[in-house]
């Protein structure tokens, strides 16, 4: 039967199991938003395109499944761009639809044309411009198995107007023939061989888990491995949630705001397992004495990531899980550790602290948070102060439970992926802790919120900072606070505004009681909590200096 | 080091971009790269000169391979290879020097494809020792203007980094 390229478009998003779509309507996507009008896909009309790209990203964290965007040529596609490098910096899946101009004005400079192609090729993991409505169901087949096969990631497929009213036979485009394609699951035998013996020979082995974990479904095999061996697990920012933060073997986060315990073990450690992790500047630090003394083993799905940042002596290619399984296989059991005393001492000696002076302390608030929803809720975060206080404070249980920016620490993150996260988890609370200045980023997203009853809430940590970059400037600047000072809107009139619920908390014994009633609410609730203006984030490895050598 | 790779990639509109593109953001050093299409219509060949260490080497063959249009990289560097670059330099010749130009054609088997009033033009193929010294050679009269393809280089003998249709990949 003929249909047109947006109907195939629209058919083949449904063969994918598409149920969701976050998008902005324009021009030359018209045709696809008229099939989309009476299509079994809910579409959430985001209020800017950035919006609607972090929104599908948080959606696609919280529920594994690929997030979809959907937004017009030119401006509208340029403003995907943020969130499309957001999910490739973090492997997350996504498939991002844009409007282009008919291929006869390819080129020309025509209204509303940018290279989308061209300016997302460094940001996607794959992308196409379809040029003949033939292709359509091809290349959305392909678009899916690409951005959810092997390390996930975002791919564009750019639709020119005249494709998408072009009309062709639609037929199923069967299975997937890339021949330059390939995924790494299985891992080396050999290899597995040698971890196994690695880790038997260790004394002080550390395993350091990040965000593969978690988009791998790894976390029932770490916990395994983990306690198997008594190996303390130290977690990226990506990682938190892939191992249970409560448990006796979690060390909790390393790296440049991670605990010293777990900073200390990676710089003791004679065997340091790294599994879905890139080995980040912000973990590692000064590369030369980053585990000074350890073997690295190092096993994740994409192997250009072994030995891109740190030499690898035992590399494993391979599927997470799986990986990990074969070695779970063929290891014995480990019944005492002194490694882990030691450990359990430091974590004694050095744990996270702040000092109490009767006023609002943002650690406190996150522990508040904490309290209230018994851990249970979604957190997503903005980037700052805020977001390494929500990772250092509130203790993640669960994978897929902490959903923030890793990689490329986007500002304005948080609260549209937060509504992606309500819209994937309706019966969840979902609560994005965001500074003030983050929050201004995207806050037009609280008519969104609002207009599609998400109940998601917003606990606003208000130091009238752009609070890290003045910490920097604090530290390191001599306390030039150059253009860092923010004079903020009232938040809570904002919210009203937008028709949110808005409780602005002026002294700490109101803290719980805002938080209760907010979490009580069916609406959309934005909380300002007016915290110590000056306050840092510590523990904190300054720039350049290995990791055990922190501040505070 | 300069590594030779051999690159097998899908013959589809933006592969060249894809791929010098990932060279200049993660800051790889292209010597050369010459690409053309191969004996099937759907795949081309691209051969990549690369400057750096076996690390450097490891990242550029592991990121190239991300490529979703990139079907086959082999590193013919220490592979015994035929490796070829065609050069055209148009030179300063004016009838007093003509023939020395002429001679100096005759010693690296180039052909004179163009001449002027002044100037000729020479065409000539070798691998690039060879061309350098003919460049060389050339210099003391005048380069106007020179341009090279780049290195192009096949395996010798039954050997061979093709594709094959059945989606197998021979090795070398």
């Amino acid at each position: 039967m003929q249909k047109t390229g947006a109907q195939i478009l629209v058919e083949s998003l449904l063969a994918e199991g598409v149920d969701t779509i976050f998008g902005y309507p324009g021009g030359v996507v018209l045709p696809i938003y008229d099939v989309l009008y009476d299509a079994d896909i809910r579409h959430i009309l985001t209020r800017h395109e950035q919006g609607a790209a972090h929104a599908a990203d948080g959606y696609a964290r919280a529920s594994g499944k690929p997030g979809v965007c959907l937004a017009t040529s030119g401006p509208g596609a340029t403003n995907l761009v943020t969130g499309i490098a957001n999910a490739y910096m973090d492997s997350v899946p996504m498939v991002a639809i844009t409007g282009q101009v008919p291929t006869s004005l390819l080129g020309k400079d025509s209204f509303q044309e940018a290279d989308i192609t061209g300016i997302t090729l460094p940001i996607t993991k794959h992308n196409f411009i379809v040029k003949d409505v033939n292709d359509v169901a091809r290349t959305v087949r392909e678009a899916f198995y690409i951005a959810t096969s092997g390390r996930p990631g975002p791919v564009l497929i750019d639709m020119p107007k005249d494709v998408s009213v072009g009309v062709a036979e639609y037929t199923d485009p069967g299975p997937v023939q890339l021949p330059g394609y390939k995924t790494n699951n299985e891992p080396d035998t050999e290899q597995v061989a040698r971890a196994v013996r690695a880790i038997e020979e260790s004394e002080r082995p550390v395993i350091y888990a990040g965000g593969g974990v978690v988009s791998g479904g790894a976390h029932g095999e770490l916990l395994e491995l983990a306690e198997m061996l008594l190996m303390p697990v130290a977690t990226t920012l990506m990682g938190l949630g892939g191992f249970p933060g409560n448990h006796p073997l979690s060390v909790g986060m390393l790296g440049m705001h991670g605990s010293k315990y777990a900073n200390y073990a990676i710089n003791e450690c004679d065997l340091l397992i790294g599994v879905g992790v890139r080995f980040d500047d912000r973990v590692t630090s000064k590369l030369e004495e980053f585990a000074p003394g350890a073997v690295i083993m190092h096993i994740d799905i994409d192997p250009a990531e072994i030995g891109k940042n740190v030499g690898v002596d035992i590399p494993l290619v391979g599927d997470v899980r799986l990986t990990l399984r074969k070695i779970i296989e063929r290891l014995r059991p480990r019944l005492a550790s002194q490694w882990r005393d030691k450990i359990g001492v430091w974590k004694k000696e050095h744990p996270f602290e702040f000092v109490e002076n009767g006023r609002i302390k943002p650690q406190e608030v996150i522990q508040e948070i904490f309290n209230v929803t018994k851990g249970n809720a979604r957190i997503t975060t903005e980037v700052g102060q805020h977001q390494m206080w929500a990772a250092q404070y509130y203790t993640f249980t669960r994978p897929r439970t902490f959903i923030s920016s890793g990689g490329l620490g986007t500002m304005g993150f948080g609260f549209p992926a937060a509504i992606g996260v309500q819209v994937a988890c309706p019966d969840e609370t979902v609560i994005d802790i965001a500074g003030d200045g983050s929050i201004q980023m995207n806050i037009q997203e609280l008519a969104t919120a609002v207009h599609y009853n998400l109940p998601v809430k917003i606990a606003i940590m208000n130091n009238g900072f752009l609070g890290m970059v003045r910490q920097w400037q604090e530290l390191f600047y001599n306390r030039r606070y150059s253009y860092t000072e923010l004079d903020n809107p009232d938040f809570v009139k904002l919210a009203e505004a937008y028709g949110a619920v808005g409780i602005r908390v002026s002294k700490k014994s109101e803290v719980r009681p805002a938080l209760e009633e907010a979490m009580a609410s069916a609406k959309p609730v934005v909380l300002d909590f007016p915290i110590e203006r000056e306050e840092n984030v510590y523990p904190m490895v300054p720039p350049g200096e290995p990791i055990h050598k922190m501040l505070g | 080091m300069r590594h030779t790779l051999a690159v097998l990639v899908e013959n589809s509109p933006g592969v060249l971009a894809r791929v010098a593109g990932l060279f200049s953001r993660r800051g790889y050093n292209i010597d050369s790269l010459a690409v053309g299409r191969t004996e099937s219509p759907d795949v081309s060949r691209m051969t990549i000169v690369v400057d750096g260490d076996e690390r450097v080497l490891e990242q550029v063959t592991k990121q190239l391979h991300k490529l979703v249009d990139v079907i086959k990289i082999n590193d013919i560097t220490v592979d015994e290879y035929v490796d070829r670059e065609l050069v055209l330099i148009k030179v300063n010749a004016d009838s007093a020097q003509r023939g020395e130009v002429m001679q100096i054609a005759d010693v690296f088997r180039a052909r004179i494809v163009d001449l002027g009033r002044k100037t000729l033009t020479l065409e000539c193929t070798g691998n690039d020792g060879k061309i350098n010294a003919f460049e060389e050679s050339l210099r003391p009269y005048g380069i106007k203007e020179l341009v090279r393809t780049g290195k192009i280089a096949m395996l010798r003998g039954s050997k061979y980094t093709g594709y094959q249709d059945n989606g197998t990949k021979e090795e070398i």
